[in-house]
């Protein structure tokens, strides 16, 4: 287990710097950063100078080094329009994110398993087909649209929410329930499968033999069963949520990281844009190392070499 | 000889016949009502995208400065001219539509061929080589997968500029890393069998093995893959696009149709609902194609 634990956590490390590089590569192969970063009207002169201040004029090995030293003690520069920390300003807008995912995910779980369970307990019937509808529609259709359609009916036409921004907890249903919407229906799928397979299985034939009443055979025998790969995929589900944000945020104007990423794209802020992508791929790979311990933890059966 | 000797259970690359694998899963699909009405979307949206002129005769870009915003043809106000409405230029709804679908079709299929063949390619070298060659491509995998996916993409297209090419390759860049994982499994089941043990022995290259014997036996997990990921590309382009990091305004992509209707919301709610509306079924015809494929190639799943 701690050889496990060991080579997990060295993998993480791994892949961070990996993103680190390939953040890297991303701003100083595409072109001269300079005139990325720099308004498009700027001389020669405000180039160089620029070029100069931010160390673009050293050799790339060089600005390598100092990026991978500089981010790995979370400095990513200041950002170009705000003139802050550009790490700062992306964890200061962190909570907000994270408001937002536990919502959707208190949705994702309190919506998608029952609704899954009660697919599988009565296949074939109305309730199944339309879970099983309305699964498909959460998979298929884009999260921004259903973001648009739930602020048509609900804020513009019955005015039951406001159509944005942040404040009590009104201001948190829409853009929670639109960014749950994906994953509540993956879950629900994947709950309604995992539930028949345990269904048809022995063991429950036989607690319902043995005269159970069918409540306990469903929450004591069947759910237990059930519950490892829904756990599992409700952890990758949380960095689905967290990736996810990006869209939510912009739509509802949820003043989360996602929305300070796509502003910093557009104001050409590449300093926040890089500290966005590499808090992002922190907790991303955080979540996974988590996910995969708890998993060990969970299962008995499974044992690491 | 190599090529013909294959271990029960396995595909040889030329099956042909009454009874080969891909006609047996061809009518499970027939079997499958929600396979065949994925089909069935997936064939009107191909057609909307390969003959767009000649099912909608105005100009996808003809502006009507005196009809904007006009509602749907059945609503008070509207007219047969604009069946689905206009939008704030007085462009027609219906035949963007219909054009949005060459964007949605071009990008899907890019993708696919960009992440399809890397991540085939990769998958099938790290099962086959084993050794330092897939501990590589793991590790590359890893980093990879830390990223999450839409701000790589938002951040590759920020970074080279808007359009069609760059929003094809920011998301082809980003949808190989599936394929290798399915794949590279795949490939080390297939390659203990019997019949690449045979074909080792009969002196056949490394090369000739991976692509005559083992890659058609990978192909009906990587078709099955490769739909999911066109329904994938789909949103994502829309997703871009609606952002304003897609393909140029002019251009009619139903993602830039959603982004431009999202200010009418409360006055011409039409402008947004319609676009949404060919995204949903596009993407749910695919998924549904996907669905029954799988279930058809792989009769163990569910």
């Amino acid at each position: 287990m701690l050889a496990f634990l060991v080579r997990r956590a060295l993998g993480a490390l791994w892949a961070l710097a990996g993103v680190a590089i390939v953040v890297f590569l991303i701003l100083h192969l595409s072109g001269d950063p300079a005139t990325v970063m720099m308004p498009p009207e700027s001389s020669a002169a405000e180039l160089a100078a620029f070029r100069h201040a931010e160390g673009f004029d050293r050799p790339l090995i060089v600005q390598f080094g100092s990026f991978v030293l500089d981010a790995a003690h979370g400095d990513l520069g200041l950002s170009l329009r705000h003139q802050q920390p550009a790490m700062g300003l992306a964890l200061a807008r962190l909570p907000a994110t994270v408001l937002l995912s536990a919502a959707a995910m208190l949705i994702v779980i309190l919506v998608g398993v029952p609704a899954g369970v009660a697919s599988a307990l009565r296949p074939r019937t109305a309730v199944d087909y339309g879970a099983r509808v309305v699964a498909l529609i959460g998979q298929s259709a884009p999260t921004y649209w259903i973001g648009l359609m739930l602020i048509l009916l609900f804020a513009v036409q019955l005015g039951w929410f406001p159509a944005g921004g942040i404040g009590d907890w009104h201001n948190l249903i829409l853009p929670a329930a639109t960014l749950g919407f994906f994953s509540t229906a993956k879950i629900m799928r994947l709950t309604r499968s995992a539930m028949l397979d345990v269904l048809a299985a022995d063991y429950l034939r036989t607690a319902r033999a043995k005269g159970l009443d069918a409540g306990h055979v469903i929450t004591g025998h069947a759910l237990r069963n059930a519950w490892l790969p829904i756990v599992t995929q409700l952890g990758v589900e949380l960095g689905t949520l967290l990736s996810g944000a990006i869209i939510t945020e912009t739509v509802f104007a949820w003043p989360g990281v996602g929305r300070l990423a796509v502003q910093a794209v557009f104001e050409r802020d590449f300093p926040v844009v890089e500290a966005v992508v590499l808090l992002a791929a922190t907790i991303f790979v955080a979540l996974n190392l988590v996910v995969d311990l708890l998993y060990a933890v969970l299962d008995p059966r499974i044992r690491y070499a | 000889m190599a090529a013909t000797i294959t271990a029960p259970g396995a595909v040889p690359a030329d099956a042909v016949g009454a009874n080969s694998p891909w006609r047996v899963a061809l009518r499970r699909i027939g079997r499958d009502p929600g396979a065949v009405l994925g089909a069935i979307i997936v064939v009107i949206v191909a057609v909307c995208a390969l003959f767009a002129p000649l099912i909608v005769h105005t100009d996808p870009n003809a502006q009507d400065l005196t009809a904007t915003l006009q509602p749907p043809a059945w609503l008070a106000g509207g007219s047969h001219a604009h069946p689905l409405g206009t939008d704030n230029l007085g462009r027609d709804l219906l035949t963007r539509i219909v054009w949005g679908a060459r964007i949605s079709a071009i990008v899907g299929l890019a993708v696919v061929a960009i992440g399809g063949s890397i991540g085939i390619g990769l998958g099938l070298l790290a099962g086959y080589q084993r050794g330092w060659v897939d501990a590589l491509i793991a590790r590359i995998t890893d980093v990879q997968l830390a990223f999450p996916l839409v701000l790589l993409a938002v951040a590759i297209v920020a970074v080279v500029g808007a359009g069609l090419g760059t929003v094809i390759a920011a998301i082809g860049l980003t949808s190989w890393v599936q394929y290798v994982r399915v794949i590279r499994a795949e490939t080390l089941s297939l390659r203990e069998r019997e019949f690449v043990a045979a074909a080792v022995a009969s002196g056949a290259t490394s090369g000739r093995i991976v692509l005559r014997h083992l890659l058609p036996n990978v192909a009906s997990a990587a078709i099955v893959l490769a739909t999911f990921e066109i329904a994938r590309a789909i949103v994502l382009e829309s997703s871009l696009s609606f952002l304003g990091l897609g393909v140029p305004p002019t251009t009619p992509s139903w993602g830039g149709m959603l982004a431009d209707g999202r200010q009418y919301l409360d006055t011409a709610w039409w402008t947004a609902l319609f676009p949404g509306l060919a995204i949903m079924t596009a993407v749910m015809g695919v998924n549904l194609l996907g669905d029954g494929l799988r279930d058809a190639l792989d009769p163990n799943s569910r």
